[in-house]
């Protein structure tokens, strides 16, 4: 078995397919490729082909911002994968996160830097209560995940800007600023990266990473997680604790998810917003997990071509691209993930016809 | 009663595109796949219905509206093609898949739009569907003014559509069918059905139906496309399908409940004790009724038994 040789191909062969998609289509709509590629260097490094400008650690600062949160996401939809969940309701889980830490921001003041972790804290609670109920009800009444976690993501988000817009001193579309002492903002990270928005969120996102892969790789509960995920009847045979696996599984998924929202609120923004629609933190998320094949490293690389993606975007727009190319090459790249299985069989007919050829000609 | 008056005529409008899109939600479901992707196919078919419209509105006059949906009707169908292809071909997980979709369908709609339109938007429609009321109809008392007055005729479309529904899927060998392989899979090829073929065409309607409504929805709420032409309809109507109990009738019941719940949002404040709710709560309603519903159905076998499972044919 080279399963995880072949996971890495697959994944490999779907960001290959999903660029090359891009590259036609910008070459359809009478564009140059070399925009796209160019547009990708330059969001992440600051580095200008056509202009010859050299490297700019702003631009990878800006770049390491918006890659942090869909890492965070990534993980939460891949801790879920991994026990045979699969978390569409990432995206809820954010948006109740960051709502919470804005809430323990502003109503709870604390000394120094207690103020923070409680605010930190208070966003992964909020993002774990929010995956409690999918998992509770999957493990007690059987009910699919998938469909609790959609209807729990526009709840969420009704139910954070009711919230927003009832903490003292918000407006109709965002909350008063927060006090410094919950602020992720860190002026040694931004003085190091050209004043650029990065913060002290990056720790978080390091320390999940760094939790993600022990949790999984290195403890009996990751490995019980892993068997319910392979085989549920199998793990409860085993007598494994099926029912309570789904439920801390779909918590600690929630938690980091609520993680991504609270460095959004207190990293970026230092402030609570109310949306309109999703900001598919939670379904760039699940690009992120799958195409990382819910590896920790492969997330984080995962996360970090995302990202790229995204940087890229307004860049090319300047160009004259429409910048939605990139959310065209990202959502195709899961699509090619999601037919592996397919994929994999043509991929092993070919290798048979190939053989058959082979021992036809050598028995002629 | 005047503000039910009021109220009805909106809250049916709200209703029309939930109503078609959970129909085409049964039709998949019932073949065995579930359609995460409504959401996006619902754009697709708005953005091509909406593209249809602004393009052919000189030359077709007031007959541009139902040229305009039937097209998003075209492009929706098209698109759910994908999702069949990869979830029933290829047996890609159908969640996924759907998700892929889903997000492909907003990059992929504003990109055309912006090489059609050079802008994120269409220009705002010059045809546009209007209101009307039936004579005679109307004038009987209550129920005309309910049901017959200052309406959508799309929503005379939704009811076609719930009663073809019904009759096709519960009173037909073909529905009949379609439903088994729903249920039992493996027990419908051994009687001789074409269980991929059955999904096939589960998928291609439920497309066809999510463009139609998505073309509808864009025609009859507002005035050109934008990304939030959609805004979450796609996945109200999977809740409306299940709060539906999967079944016709029940996406009709469903799909006006859930209309009249949006529109309670704007019309709390004229309602004596209603008036300390926020507007949020209405929003909510749908889901946390659907959630609550899932709960209820659970101990007993109400949705399609297969649903969101690969068909495989060797499995027993």
């Amino acid at each position: 078995m080279n399963s995880k040789k072949d996971t890495l191909l697959i994944s490999l062969l779907a960001v290959f397919i999903g660029i090359l998609l891009g590259v036609v289509i910008l070459i359809a709509s009478g564009h140059s490729p070399m925009i796209l590629f160019n547009a990708l260097l330059r969001g992440t490094f600051g580095i200008n082909l056509t202009m010859g400008t050299g490297l700019n650690l702003r631009y990878l600062g800006e770049f390491i911002v918006f890659s942090m949160p869909i890492i965070l996401t990534g993980l939460s939809v891949g801790f879920a994968y991994r026990t045979g969940l699969f978390n569409i309701g990432a995206e809820g889980q954010v948006m109740v996160g960051g709502m919470a830490s804005v809430v323990v921001a502003i109503m709870v003041p604390l000394p120094g830097v207690l103020h923070v972790i409680a605010c930190v804290a208070a966003g992964a609670l909020a993002g774990a209560l929010w995956g409690f109920i999918p998992g509770l009800l999957k493990s007690k009444f059987n009910v699919h995940e998938v469909v609790v976690c959609i209807m729990l993501n526009y709840t969420g988000m009704y139910f954070s800007n009711w919230v927003v817009r009832a903490l003292p001193g918000s407006t109709e579309s965002k909350t008063a600023m927060i006090p410094a002492s919950a602020s992720l903002n860190s002026d040694f990270l931004s003085g190091l990266t050209g004043n650029s928005r990065l913060n002290w969120g990056i720790l978080i996102v390091i320390a999940s990473v760094l939790l993600y892969w022990f949790i999984i790789e290195k403890t009996s509960f990751g490995y019980s997680l892993r068997a319910t995920g392979f085989n549920k009847e199998g793990a409860r045979y085993a007598g494994l604790k099926v029912d309570r696996n789904i439920i801390t599984s779909m918590m600690i998924s929630g938690a980091f998810a609520g993680l991504a929202g609270t460095i959004v609120a207190l990293g970026v923004f230092n402030q609570g917003r109310t949306l309109a629609a999703f900001e598919n933190y939670g379904f760039d998320g699940i690009a992120v997990g799958l195409v990382g094949a819910c590896n920790a490293i492969g997330i984080v690389l995962a996360g970090l071509l995302f990202g790229m993606l995204k940087v890229a975007q307004p860049i090319m727009q300047i160009a004259g691209v429409p910048k939605q190319i990139g959310e065209i090459i990202s959502s195709s790249i899961v699509l090619f993930v999601a037919m592996q299985y397919g994929i994999k069989i043509i991929i092993g007919r070919i290798a048979k016809r190939r053989l058959e050829k082979k021992e036809g000609s050598v028995s002629q | 009663m005047n503000l039910l008056y009021e109220m009805f005529p909106m809250a049916l409008g709200i209703a029309t595109p939930i109503i078609i899109t959970a129909l085409g939600g049964l039709f998949s479901e019932r073949s065995g796949v579930v359609n995460i992707a409504l959401e996006g196919i619902m754009l697709v078919g708005a953005f091509v219905g909406a593209t249809v419209s602004v393009l052919t509105a000189d030359a077709l006059g007031a007959l541009t509206p139902w040229v305009s949906i039937l097209a998003g009707m075209v492009a929706g169908c098209l698109y759910s093609w994908i999702h069949a292809y990869a979830s029933i071909a290829l047996k890609a997980d159908q969640t996924i898949s759907g998700t892929a979709l889903n997000m492909l369908s907003t990059g992929l709609t504003i990109y055309l739009c912006q090489l059609i339109f050079k802008g994120q938007r269409t220009p705002t429609f010059t045809e546009n569907f209007t209101r009307i009321s039936i004579p005679v109809l109307k004038d009987i008392p209550v129920i005309g003014k309910l049901f017959f007055s200052d309406l959508y005729p799309t929503f005379y479309i939704a009811l076609f559509l719930v009663l073809v529904t019904w009759f096709v899927v519960f009173k037909t060998k073909f529905g009949l069918h379609l439903r088994s392989c729903g249920e039992y899979p493996q027990a419908s090829a051994s009687m001789g059905i074409k269980v991929e073929k059955m999904r096939y065409i589960g998928v291609l309607t439920s497309g066809a139906l999510g463009g139609l409504s998505g073309g509808i929805m864009v025609l009859t709420t507002n005035i050109q496309f934008s990304v939030l032409a959609i805004h979450g309809v796609g996945f109200i109507a999977m809740a409306c399908l299940i709060f539906g109990k999967w079944k016709p009738f029940g996406c009709l019941a469903a799909g006006v409940f859930f209309g009249f719940s949006q529109t309670l949002s704007k019309y709390s404040g004229f309602i004596p004790g209603l008036k300390s709710l926020p507007s949020e709560f209405f929003y909510c309603i749908p889901y946390i009724l659907t959630i609550i519903a899932l709960i209820l159905f659970a101990r007993k076998s109400v949705g399609p038994k297969a649903s969101g499972e690969i068909y495989d044919s060797g499995k027993r």
